[in-house]
């Protein structure tokens, strides 16, 4: 792997980082923002692809299988709460929740 | 050869991503977003990790964004009709994605035909699978121990949960829930 590509491979992971990060933090449908998370996390996957490749060794591969293992738990997990969401707020914006500690 | 493959995944994927977090329906957002993923693993693949790109498109792009789908299928139950479908996804909003992925498809041919000469970072399957169960195997038992609470927080989290004194913002008053705690704690 040659210097260059390297670079252009940690800036592309970079911003798409920012990207997902821009999501997060702009949209308001919990959906959206779970999308988002999804970005980040694809981009942190790309970020340990590309230093395994420079040192040709498998810890890369390895660190993005634990990667893909916590996106599957935490799509789970977040699915479950939009779910919750939708039942109790008939509505996906998160901003319904700051309601939450009212009393009617 | 390499760049410019590289530079045009790239551009797919960094254009794919951004349309991700611009577009207003979330069933063309997971469109997009599964089209970022078939760029970044077709990345992985340049960089040398097959096994990784073959993962990304049957993991992510294949199971995690399927659920996705389901959640949103799942949603839409009780007012969703035909019509509302075809509203949400004409026939033109897929051109672009379909016209992107075909592009996808012409780079993984000419990089096959490419990297079957020259091999000079590919980091074979089998040295990970080595180091997954060597170095690495209290790693994977702390995966599996994470995948089991996901499990569990899923079911907890998506169990039916009605109560006739929901209020209007759909919340329960807040002493009917400490009263429903202190009898169920388990909930």
């Amino acid at each position: 792997m040659t210097a260059d590509l390297l670079q252009q491979t940690i800036w592309l992971a970079a911003v798409l980082f920012a990207i997902g990060f821009i999501g997060l933090m702009v949209r308001r449908n919990m959906l959206f923002m779970l999308l988002s998370l999804e970005l980040m996390l694809n981009a942190a996957a790309l970020l340990f692809i590309c230093g395994g490749a420079v040192w040709g060794q498998a810890d890369g591969q390895v660190m993005f299988i634990i990667v893909l293992t916590v996106a599957g738990a935490e799509v789970a997990v977040g699915l479950g709460l939009l779910i919750q969401l939708q039942r109790r707020c008939k509505s996906l914006d998160i901003d319904r929740l700051s309601k939450m500690g009212e009393t009617e | 050869m390499i760049q410019s493959l590289f530079y045009l995944t790239a551009a797919i994927a960094l254009f794919s991503a951004l349309s991700v977090i611009c577009s207003r329906h979330a069933v063309r957002a997971l469109l997009w977003l599964v089209l970022t993923q078939l760029a970044v693993a077709l990345l992985f693949f340049l960089l040398g990790a097959p096994f990784a790109a073959a993962l990304e498109v049957l993991v992510y792009a294949g199971a995690i964004l399927v659920l996705f789908i389901f959640v949103i299928m799942m949603l839409n139950l009780g007012r969703s009709t035909l019509e509302q479908e075809r509203q949400w996804f004409p026939l033109s909003s897929l051109f672009m994605p379909t016209l992107l992925c075909g592009v996808l498809l012409v780079e993984l041919l000419y990089a096959l035909d490419y990297s079957s000469g020259q091999d000079s970072q590919y980091v074979a399957p089998k040295a990970l699978g080595i180091s997954l169960f060597g170095p690495y195997l209290l790693v994977v038992e702390l995966c599996s121990m994470l995948l089991l609470s996901g499990l569990i927080g899923a079911w907890h989290l998506t169990r039916p949960y009605l109560h006739p004194r929901q209020g209007a913002n759909g919340m329960l008053p807040a002493a009917d829930l400490r009263a429903k705690v202190q009898k169920e704690p388990w909930l």
